[in-house]
């Protein structure tokens, strides 16, 4: 019997990505989880910069929004919207954002806009709010989804946030100014991009989890790096912080 | 002038308006005095709809909403909006969709009264193919092709701040989102203040002042106005009523009996704030965390 949660998982997962002083833009949910969780353990100098214009944020309670207010208060600035996009994020500061999404494709595009046609949608989503730029132009993008055949499809019903597009790796072209994804890390496994047809590879496959079951939840013909590892399990003190300070009432955490 | 007279004497039907704020300072009180007032036909523009705009959209005063984000942050879907937009109930709404950095950018070509926007944004999404008046320029120095978006130019602003003088110079600290932009951007503005200062505490700290009196239409002092949204340094969020908006909206007659109690049931935000009740209130009461004073001298 496992000690811990998938979501659990993947938030320590996350973390471990991060570095001292990187600059990270941060989302709602898991990764706010992350980033927080980084800046406990092995990254204190990680600066947290959300869209609502919070830069260097220190917060001491779980935002259930990007814009709440302890995200304000003890912060390094806070700046308007427009600085947010065009100074910190277009102006090229940002490192890592974190992306999630209702899909993602094997070229790790994004789909946060609309399950089914535009105009006459089987499900409206939220739409991009900040995903768009932040997969443009932040250096290097770490997706964090939930897997299943519907959130892993041959194809994505829209692309809101672009990763390489397709196998020609379109960022390019498009003279985008981020690297685009590096990572996928999902309640299953973690993926990351090939160097040349720029497809998702499967790197770390979590404990206990079996290959057989990783396969039927993508609806490609998934690739398996030859170097295939096993997820590295939370520590207890991963755990604690994330259990008695970050969400103690498990919003996120299932 | 009272919220009442402001909202009748500056919002037509058929206007384009923004109520600005983003998570902090949205001005519910006004949303819910133009629900009161039965406006009709409106162009809603916001980054993030947010609970106002999916009660207004309710209310059927809206037709059509220009967004980025629409969402219950942390929580789940706007259901007053997908109903209005799946289904037609009240009235069938269109969309005008960006991303933030678009309506940003928006916003700074409306406040700077320029006809658009360039920046680098929009290759390789769908968005793109979807929303026509996101074009393209070639800069002149460059050649590289830039994305651009259309100025938006509200007929009414309404942002909330913390304090404000009588001739509406109104300061804002946390999070300012665009307010300043849609401020300039737009043809009238109405400030709705927390609190009421002598104009000798706006320029005590004129830094801190985001939108001055000059460009300001109306002033409304209104406390608690943004509830539950917040005012930094005056009331918290009210996470829990973000929460439950979730059950509250998700079933069409819960929503609509919301609206009828919570909104057409009082007549200002005074009755609102006396039927929540002082105990609900004073659990919101923000604590004191003063910034350490500057001095201006010279």
């Amino acid at each position: 019997m496992q000690e811990y949660s998938a979501s659990e998982l993947m938030v320590v997962r996350a973390a471990r990505e991060l570095e001292n002083n990187q600059v990270v833009f941060v989302g709602i949910g898991l990764p706010n989880l992350a980033c927080n969780l980084a800046r406990r353990l092995e990254a204190p100098e990680l600066v947290l910069i959300y869209e609502s214009g919070a830069v260097g944020a220190a917060p001491s309670r779980l935002p259930l929004s990007i814009g709440d207010p302890c995200l304000v208060t003890d912060s390094i600035s806070v700046c308007s919207m427009v600085e947010v996009f065009n100074y910190y994020l277009q102006g090229g500061l940002i490192d890592v954002g974190f992306l999630g999404g209702a899909q993602v494709d094997r070229f790790g595009n994004i789909n946060s806009t609309v399950i089914g046609d535009y105009i006459q949608p089987k499900v409206r989503l939220p739409g991009s709010g900040g995903a768009c730029e932040i997969a443009i132009h932040a250096k290097k993008i770490i997706i964090i989804i939930e897997q299943s055949k519907r959130t892993f499809p041959e194809k994505i019903d829209f692309i809101t946030s672009p990763g390489f597009i397709d196998e020609n790796n379109q960022r390019k072209k498009f003279k985008m100014p981020g690297r685009g994804p590096d990572l996928v890390i999902t309640d299953l496994g973690v993926y990351s991009f090939s160097k040349d047809t720029k497809e998702m590879i499967l790197r770390e496959i979590h404990p206990g989890v079996s290959l057989q079951e990783l396969r039927a939840n993508v609806s490609w013909r998934l690739k398996v790096s030859p170097r295939l590892k096993t997820t590295t399990p939370p520590t207890k003190k991963e755990l604690k912080i994330i259990r008695e300070d970050l969400d103690p009432n498990k919003i996120y955490i299932r | 002038m009272n919220m009442k007279e402001a909202i009748k004497k500056n919002i037509q039907d058929g206007d384009t308006l923004i109520i600005g704020g983003f998570t902090h300072l949205i001005c519910f009180a006004a949303g819910h005095e133009i629900i009161r007032q039965k406006k009709k036909n409106l162009v809603a523009c916001r980054l993030t709809p947010d609970l106002i705009y999916d009660q207004m959209i309710a209310a059927g005063c809206v037709k059509k909403l220009v967004f980025s984000w629409a969402g219950n942050p942390g929580v789940g879907p706007l259901y007053g909006l997908r109903r209005a937009f799946e289904k037609g109930i009240p009235r069938q709404i269109e969309i005008e969709e960006y991303t933030h950095f678009g309506m940003v950018a928006r916003f700074m070509a409306g406040a700077s009264k320029l006809p658009f926007m360039h920046l680098r944004n929009f290759s390789g999404t769908d968005l793109l193919k979807k929303n026509t008046n996101i074009k393209s320029v070639q800069c002149p120095y460059t050649g590289e092709t830039l994305a651009t978006v259309p100025a938006l130019n509200p007929d009414v602003a309404i942002i909330q701040a913390q304090r404000a003088d009588a001739s509406g110079n109104a300061q804002i600290w946390g999070l300012m989102g665009v307010q300043r932009e849609a401020a300039f951007a737009s043809k009238k503005v109405i400030i709705v203040a927390e609190e009421l200062v002598e104009s000798d505490v706006i320029r005590s700290d004129p830094n801190r002042t985001l939108i001055p009196g000059m460009i300001v239409d109306a002033v409304v002092i209104e406390p608690f106005a943004a509830h539950p949204s917040y005012a930094q340094g005056y009331y918290d969020r009210d996470n829990q009523f973000y929460v439950d908006w979730y059950k509250i909206s998700k079933d069409q007659r819960s929503m609509e009996n919301y609206i009828s109690e919570w909104i057409l049931g009082v007549s200002n935000r005074k009755d609102y704030q006396e039927k929540l009740g002082k105990g609900y209130i004073d659990r919101l009461k923000a604590q004191e965390r003063f910034s350490a004073p500057v001095n201006y001298g010279y």
